[in-house]
């Protein structure tokens, strides 16, 4: 850095000149007709918070049901529509939007030094889109149920199921254009919107992971909606598209579907890491290793996740040659995250560590992520895919990411970003207590699924042979642990609200040009248009000019 | 095309330059999704097409590729019209503006005409799909089945095609509406022109695609 | 592994029970030793560096320079372990597709929600698969409705079971006993019901079952039977291709285009006729779809088969 050319965008004593974004109106219509994309964020954490915790009933009352092998709770109708709409709602409408509608809208445009989103009209269509999507859904829920997974195969879910299919493939193709709408967004404001001096190293790592994932959002959803059509159009037409029987191949429907739903995984976890890569250096007071390497691997997830959907049909039907293909591409999309693990890793190196709430959850991620990954390896490796897909191994691989890894990176990203959202802190006692119970509860509900996996538990099944019930329990006992763990935040983030201390600017002493505004911040985010002139994560400096003091 | 620095932005941009090139990139990123969107049904008639090769083309000799090349030419000329619209926008006349906006219009709506006249005569033939589809052939590799299956895709196809191109002659409609009250900004009929370009390419794969199998 | 325990008996892992499983079981604990190296270095890491550098009123973090080697380092190696990953489990995927020789066929149909098995020799089963030790064994597998799964633990394989096509999978058992049999792809309401047992006998104990069989009609004759009744006799050997020897060979077609006659090749001849056209003849052969459900098509196949022509060399079995 030259040290003749530093103005650090430091803090100054605020007289607000004018209102928070929380106090500008406080009307219903002011918040329902909103365009201020800070409010957009927190009308779509309302409802992702809502949708969450619908999803995460049905896992509760069906794991309830697993505490026996004759499955003593439910009929297995019932089952099925439990395990079906607690993956179409936790995926569609909670992990998909979680970060980027909720940290994704709030955090753009302040980090990039813009006052709002390129389109905060769309921004605002997009979150109806996604409530009215939510609407059917749950209509087709309530109504009836929807059994066929979430991962609606043909010609099951066109030709044989008597659930509302339709009706549940029009929740989710609507709520699609949410997601669409909302990459689109992002993708024009980092593009067009960011403050002078802003150049593309010096974005912070989270607007990297927020780009990345718009253009996986904007590539690949549309192929799912597009595929969802088809199921509807095959349901009512009765006209062979995919089901054999009138001419079609169902195993097209397994590649409309993946194309889509393979990057959907990234969609879900890009946004985790980039919250990592802003945690970390805060709680460490040290620049990320490897920035540069870190934002180039989020790039190369996005496009490298676009070619590897066959290894969900190793064992379809699919022939052998592409098979080995997929396999080989699949380890491809691995090593870039392995990257950005040991950066994150050595970012910690002789740093200055303190382990608040958002940094445990950083951590957390970190070991879970690593370990879920790793067993993504045993998924990729064809010769160990045969005899663990459709079983509990997959299940249990795949949550240890989404939960392990996305929840937790949602989690730590609404503890270190609270103080700037709402101006209050949190209890930094229930918040660690929290993050602690779902750690624990998290390894115990998915750590014996990977052992019933292996053992050849298929997944999706109401009733199991007797001798796996000892680790189904262990599961059980788990969930309701995490279930716990999930609710505390719920509580003492809804008492800081009324009771919570007051947060200044800059409660992390953190980088970023979201910490130079108020906590909450006006609406219109900058009084002036901020210049960049430094590096980002310029910690050491802060540490230097701060001569190590503490908050 | 000289700013009009005259032009307010909206409230988020610092400057008309930052907004017009907003959004002249949003209509392009949405146009991406839209080529996506289109992908996923070429991938299932591609596959359907390789796997019956001689259906297929017994199927698309039934459609008329007189009425599919006027349908061409019209959907190219009105690309034609609107690309002279913009032109127009960008040398200020208005009136040639609505012009051939007008023109627009009214081309795309003797295509969808067109269309609608070819989906009566499927209809007179008993080729539309489902219950009420008659076809019998005693060609080798030509099953009634298969033959359906290219109906399916065809109308699916063309259909989604034609249902974007009702949302682009309503957003023209629309434009032509609001530019009585005031002037329209460049960027606004670029934007419309682009949409409408890009229907216009996805006619053009389409046409081949469906109408010309087998045909050398 | 140790010997097989009775079902019903906790265990923490499954079963050996198919010469596959051991090449599975290797390639598994090479993953389970990198799967442990990695996160304990990186979990042993992060509780070192927390505890090594946590922050105190005299900590000075130290930023030091990031040398591209060692990002080219964690890189390269990582991916190296991949590839070795990747060659080994992409020639065991290679092995599961193709099986011996000599392997014998077995015949199943799935459907909601059982298993239905034929036995060349004619024996059928439900939800129940007896096979004999020491012996390849591959089954050829359709489903009557929408998509199931055959799925072994304890032989470690598994393949889908499609409507409309035949999809097959192989295995030598070798350890006697019985090992759960599921269906692994979600296949509506009972799905869970669709499970099953395999019997794994020694062969002359597999023998011995199949020669309890009720009507002592092998899957052929009852072929033959239906052959004749369906009329096939008629034209086939005159104004259609003979099927002497034409299990396994290679068919001209009209178009020019060659094809292996498997078993794929003859469903699809029955059901879909017009489909690919014998080079010489024409299209006067009717379809059978809705006439022949998916038991006798296969011991059509099976007659069919069993039809040599007696100067052509023994055909290999390929998937």
């Amino acid at each position: 850095m030259n040290a003749s050319t530093q103005t650090l965008p430091v803090a100054v004593v605020f007289q607000r000149a004018s209102p928070s974004y929380l106090n500008d109106g406080y009307s219903v219509r002011s918040w329902l007709l909103t365009r201020d994309h800070k409010r957009i964020a927190i009308l779509y954490m309302i409802s992702i918070t809502l949708f969450f915790f619908i999803g995460g009933a049905a896992a509760v009352l069906f794991r309830v049901h697993l505490l026996t092998p004759s499955g003593a709770l439910f009929q297995p109708e019932t089952y099925n529509k439990l395990f079906t709409i607690h993956g179409v709602v936790m995926v569609f409408f909670f992990l998909i939007p979680s970060i980027p509608a909720v940290m994704g809208n709030f955090l753009v445009p302040l980090m990039i030094g813009a006052k709002d989103l390129a389109f905060p009209r769309l921004n605002l269509a997009s979150w109806y889109v996604l409530m009215a999507g939510g609407a059917f859904t749950v209509y087709a829920a309530i109504a009836g149920g929807i059994d066929t997974g979430w991962t609606f195969y043909t010609p099951y879910s066109t030709m044989f199921s008597n659930t509302n299919v339709i009706a549940a493939a029009a929740g989710v193709f609507i709520t699609g254009f949410s997601s669409i709408l909302t990459g689109l967004n992002f993708i024009v404001t980092i593009h067009r919107m960011r403050a002078p001096g802003l150049t593309w190293f010096r974005l912070p790592l989270f607007i990297w992971a927020m780009y990345a994932t718009s253009v996986i959002m904007v590539l690949g959803t549309p192929v799912l909606a597009m595929t969802l059509s088809l199921v509807g159009i095959e349901r009512i037409f009765r006209v062979g598209i995919f089901d054999p029987a009138l001419g079609g191949d169902p195993l097209l429907f397994q590649h409309l579907f993946w194309f889509y739903s393979h990057p959907a995984v990234y969609i879900m976890i890009l946004p985790s890491m980039g919250v990592v890569s802003e945690i970390i250096p805060c709680f460490a007071r040290k620049r990320p290793f490897g920035y540069k390497f870190i934002a180039m691997a989020s790039v190369a997830i996005a496009m490298l996740g676009f070619l590897v959907w066959g290894h969900h049909m190793f064992v379809s039907g699919q022939s052998m040659y592409g098979g080995i293909v997929f396999s080989f591409l699949s380890f491809f999309v691995a090593i870039p995250s392995a990257v950005k693990v040991f950066n994150w890793t050595a970012t910690l190196h002789k740093g200055s560590i303190s382990l608040q709430t958002p940094m445990l959850y950083a951590l957390g991620f970190i070991g879970l992520f690593t370990f879920g990954g790793l067993t993504g390896l045993f998924l990729a490796c064809l010769g160990v895919n045969i005899h663990v897909t459709g079983t509990y191994f997959i299940v249990a691989h795949f949550h240890y990411i989404m939960v392990g890894g996305a929840v937790m990176g949602y989690l730590g990203a609404i503890h270190f970003w609270w103080p700037k959202m709402t101006g209050r802190t949190y209890s930094e006692f229930w918040g660690r207590i929290s993050a602690a119970i779902i750690f624990i509860g998290f390894n115990l509900t998915f750590f014996p699924q990977f052992i019933l996996g292996y053992l050849g538990m298929p997944r999706r099944y109401y009733a199991y042979p007797a001798e796996f019930q000892v680790l189904n329990v262990m599961s059980t006992a788990g969930a309701s642990i995490l279930g716990i763990g999930f609710v505390l935040p719920l509580i003492y983030f809804l008492w800081s609200l009324k009771y919570g201390k007051r947060a200044g600017p800059n409660y992390w002493n953190a980088t970023g040009l979201e910490w130079t505004t108020a906590s909450p911040p006006e609406t219109e985010n900058f009084d002036v248009t901020p210049e960049v002139v430094t590096e980002p994560y310029a910690y050491e400096l802060k540490e230097a000019i701060d001569a190590g003091g503490l908050h | 095309m000289p700013a009009d620095y005259t032009e307010i932005p909206e409230a988020a941009f610092e400057n008309i330059e930052q907004q017009r090139d907003a959004s002249k990139l949003g209509m392009w990123v949405f146009l991406c999704t839209e080529v996506m969107f289109f992908g996923g049904l070429f991938l299932a008639y591609c596959e359907y097409r390789h796997l019956h090769p001689d259906s297929f083309a017994a199927a698309s000799s039934h459609l008329s590729w007189m009425l599919g090349s006027v349908n061409t030419v019209v959907l190219l000329a009105s690309s034609l019209t609107v690309a002279l619209a913009v032109r127009a926008a960008s040398l200020r006349s208005a009136g040639t503006v609505n012009l051939f906006l007008v023109a627009t219009v009214l081309l795309g709506i003797a295509f969808l005409s067109i269309k609608g006249f070819e989906y009566y005569t499927d209809y007179r033939e008993g080729l539309i799909p489902g219950s009420s589809f008659t076809y019998s052939s005693s060609q080798p590799g030509v099953q009634a089945r298969e033959v359906e299956m290219f109906f399916m895709l065809y109308f699916i196809m063309t259909g989604v095609h034609a249902f974007h191109m009702i949302i682009g002659i309503t957003a023209f409609i629309v434009l032509i509406a609001m530019s009585r009250q005031r002037a329209l900004s460049l960027q606004t009929i670029e934007n419309a022109g682009l949409y409408w370009h890009f229907v216009d390419v996805i006619w053009i794969f389409l046409f081949p695609l469906l109408y010309l199998v087998g045909h050398h | 592994m140790e010997p097989h325990l009775a079902a019903g008996q906790f265990q923490l892992f499954p079963d050996q029970a198919s010469t596959f499983a051991a090449h599975v079981d290797a390639l598994f604990f090479f993953l389970l030793a990198i799967t442990a190296f990695f996160s304990i270095l990186i979990a042993g890491l992060i509780i070192y560096f927390s505890i090594r550098y946590r922050r105190s009123a005299s900590s000075v973090p130290h930023t030091h320079g990031e040398p591209a080697w060692l990002e080219l380092t964690w890189t390269i190696i990582p991916f190296c372990i991949t590839m070795v990953i990747f060659v080994w489990g992409a020639r065991l995927f290679a092995l599961a597709f193709h099986p011996p020789a000599d392997a014998m066929n077995i015949y199943v149909v799935g459907k909601q929600w059982m298993w239905k098995v034929q036995h060349p020799q004619g024996r059928r089963e439900i939800n129940d698969l007896h096979v004999p030790s020491g012996r390849a064994v591959r089954l050829i597998m359709t489903s009557q409705d929408v998509i199931h799964d055959f799925y072994i633990p304890a032989f470690r394989v598994k393949q889908d079971v499609l409507p409309g096509r035949y999809t097959s999978e192989w295995f030598e058992p070798t350890q006697p006993g019985e090992y759960h049999l599921f269906c692994a792809q979600y296949c509506g309401t009972s799905h869970a019901d669709m499970i099953g047992t395999v019997f794994v006998l020694e062969p002359s104990k597999y023998a011995a079952w199949l020669a309890e069989s009720s009507t002592g009609k092998s899957m052929g004759d009852t072929g033959e039977t239906l052959y004749r009744q369906f009329g096939c006799n008629a034209c086939h050997g005159t104004r259609a291709p003979t099927l002497a020897g034409l299990f396994r060979s290679t068919v001209k077609l009209e178009n020019g285009q060659t094809v292996l006659a498997d078993e794929s090749y003859l469903r699809e001849s029955i059901l879909a006729p017009r489909a690919k056209i014998v080079s010489g003849y024409s299209t006067i052969m009717p379809t059978y779809k809705g006439q022949i459900n998916e038991e006798q098509l296969s011991q059509i196949i099976e007659y069919i088969k069993s039809l040599r022509d007696f100067r052509a060399p023994e055909p290999e079995n390929k998937p």
